[in-house]
């Protein structure tokens, strides 16, 4: 693929975003993203992953002192006509008075490019996206998958140097999303460009990125991988806002948790009056009443598929989710013994 | 009584209305127009008598123009309105569409205080250049009396058309590096050529009928409404003026339908 290597790095110095009725959308933030690393903004809504991400296009304006740098080029008061980036909206905001062919080739026409040489780009995008065959038709006969992948084709067709991508599953339903977001990790990968992502879809998070941020409240609450921020979260809410999460609040003695159900070696515990630790559901294994490190109760079963989700009841202060192989055979009121492993057990900083 | 007779029931006081105060006064104008000395042919002398032809074309003229500088001027303030906020905003906006309350004889005595013989621009060019610019009582009066009472009508279609507009639109074509002027081109005109083709078919319609302004106003000019009245009150033409009115209608009603087929495409495609 030709625009394997277009990619730019990407430096936000100190960008924060106050906007002009006061209100704080974005607390001062710095960042670097690689050259051709997939970077995912990840939060709920009203965190400020899409003002950075309209920051880093040229959108917005940071407030002073903010700086956007490209290959290390200052580009905070370049306009985003002239950033040569690549953006694809949660609406996908297609042209509705132009056709498919029209709405992909219309940075490259903007561009003065050759009628012959954007018919050929075209032509290389409808296949790469896998909507051939659609290229004349009006935007309003394009189903909601068709529509994204124009609006994607739309954006890789000048070449960027970074891509832009807000939220670009959202607006599907849930098959159609998981069958996108596998499409469009292989083509992230293929095109090898510097992407950014904004989503608050944890899955997606972690299949398309390289590195997550994990934003909360316009500030950035964990910068890793897709495995750190998982089973290493900074705090609490990272801990809950990925994946599922039992979090357990009880005193810490000499290397254990002290819970009702028995007590729980952790890593590294000294003594602690107050702990507040995260265990993941899948990491606990539902063992025969009397083994494993802590005891309860059975409260439901929940079968799933490919897994059952149990709640056992008396082994913390609250009752704990734990993920099971579908061939356990548990009925609600059984005793059950929990064995957990001491390095799935993560303490957290307590909140304040 | 059944659901279908009920509504059919329902209908009727609607029926009656049209029937008694538009289709037969409609018919009889109709029959009106070629009840002349020529018969049928009193309706071909709109074409074929040369100072009948010249109004009409004036009329069609004077309208066309309006529209088109009213498109330009609603669509710009409007634009603008509709995007920003500050202080006197909504005072703007209402003085914008204040007009729509003016009966035409009061836009007409506006402009005559404007750039009549006693009017403001007169007294002003007077002062500077010697010499009195006097227009109120052209078909520039005239333009300007229509522009007035135009703009109100097509600005608030404008501004809720605007508002309507999707952003993303705007930034996806910037970042394809489109520049503002090509934004405006590719994007916004054509999502806005739906409210063009209403807006501006109604300040049309409206420029052809003016009457108030029109006889405030045209002392040297002949609009189709006046001339109508003069055949009417002055002449008692009655053929003549049926024939002139019925006509008028049509022709307002046909330039309509080819703008609208022409846009068509275009409004579809934005729909």
């Amino acid at each position: 693929m030709s625009t394997a290597g277009h990619g730019a790095a990407v430096r936000i110095e100190s960008c924060g975003k106050t906007f002009a009725d006061g209100t704080r959308a974005l607390d001062p933030a710095t960042l670097d993203i690689a050259r051709g690393e997939t970077l995912v903004l990840l939060g709920p809504s009203g965190c400020g992953k899409t003002t950075m991400l309209r920051i880093i296009a040229g959108l917005e304006l940071p407030d002073t002192g903010g700086k956007v740098l490209f290959d290390g080029k200052d580009m905070t008061l370049v306009p985003i006509e002239r950033r040569n980036v690549g953006m694809v909206f949660q609406s996908y905001a297609l042209f509705p008075n132009m056709t498919v062919a029209d709405n992909i080739a219309y940075g490259l026409k903007i561009r003065g490019v050759a009628r012959d040489e954007r018919a050929a780009r075209v032509a290389e995008l409808v296949t790469l996206t896998n909507i051939t065959g659609l290229e004349n038709r009006r935007i309003d006969q394009l189903s909601g998958g068709q529509r994204q992948r124009v609006a994607l084709a739309r954006a890789v067709a000048i070449r960027p140097g970074i891509l832009l991508l807000d939220e670009p599953l959202t607006a599907l339903d849930a098959a159609l999303r998981d069958r996108l977001r596998g499409e469009l990790n292989r083509l992230l990968r293929a095109l090898g460009i510097t992407t950014i992502y904004v989503t608050h879809d944890q899955a997606e998070a972690m299949e398309l990125g390289d590195r997550i941020v994990v934003m909360r409240k316009g500030a950035i609450a964990q910068i890793g991988t897709p495995r750190e921020v998982y089973f290493a979260p900074k705090d609490r809410f990272v801990a809950e806002f990925i994946g599922a999460a039992n979090i357990i609040e009880a005193p810490i003695e000499n290397g254990a948790m002290i819970l009702p159900g028995g007590r729980l070696p952790i890593d590294g515990g000294a003594t602690i009056a107050n702990a507040t630790v995260m265990i993941r559901p899948e990491t606990i294994r539902v063992a025969d009443a009397g083994a494993g490190q802590l005891s309860g109760t059975v409260d439901s079963v929940s079968f799933i598929g490919d897994r059952q989700r149990i709640v056992v009841s008396g082994a913390s202060g609250k009752p704990l989710n734990v993920d099971a192989s579908n061939t356990i055979q548990a009925k609600v009121g059984d005793r059950v013994g929990l064995s957990i492993a001491a390095d799935a057990v993560r303490l957290l900083p307590s909140e304040p | 009584m059944s659901q279908k007779s009920f509504v059919w029931f329902c209908l009727l006081p609607l029926a009656v209305v049209t029937t008694a105060f538009f289709l037969l006064p409609m018919a009889r104008l109709v029959v009106a127009g070629a009840e002349g000395p020529h018969g049928l042919a009193g309706y071909l002398a709109i074409l074929t008598e040369g100072r009948y032809r010249a109004t009409l074309i004036n009329t069609v003229l004077l309208a066309a123009a309006t529209t088109v500088v009213t498109l330009i001027v609603a669509t710009i303030a409007g634009m603008f309105l509709q995007r920003h906020r500050f202080p006197g905003r909504a005072v703007l906006i209402a003085m914008l569409t204040f007009p729509l309350a003016f009966p035409g004889v009061v836009v007409g005595f506006m402009i005559i205080l404007l750039a009549g013989r006693q009017g403001l621009i007169g007294d002003l060019s007077n002062r500077i250049f010697g010499e009195k610019f006097v227009f109120a009582y052209s078909i520039y009066g005239l333009f300007l009396g229509y522009l007035y009472f135009s703009i109100p009508r097509v600005i608030l279609t404008i501004m809720a058309a605007v508002q309507k507009l999707d952003i993303g639109l705007e930034e996806a074509a910037r970042s394809l590096g489109a520049s503002p002027w090509a934004v405006q081109r590719d994007v916004v005109l054509p999502a806005l050529a739906p409210a063009f083709v209403a807006s501006g078919a109604i300040a049309f319609a409206t420029a052809m009928g003016a009457f108030g302004t029109a006889f405030t106003l045209a002392t040297n000019i002949d609009v189709l409404p006046m001339l109508i009245y003069t055949e009417f009150t002055l002449a008692a033409n009655f053929a003549t003026s049926a024939a002139l009115s019925v006509g008028l209608g049509l022709i307002t009603w046909l330039i309509l339908a080819l703008a609208r087929t022409f846009s068509g495409s275009a409004v579809a495609a934005a729909g």
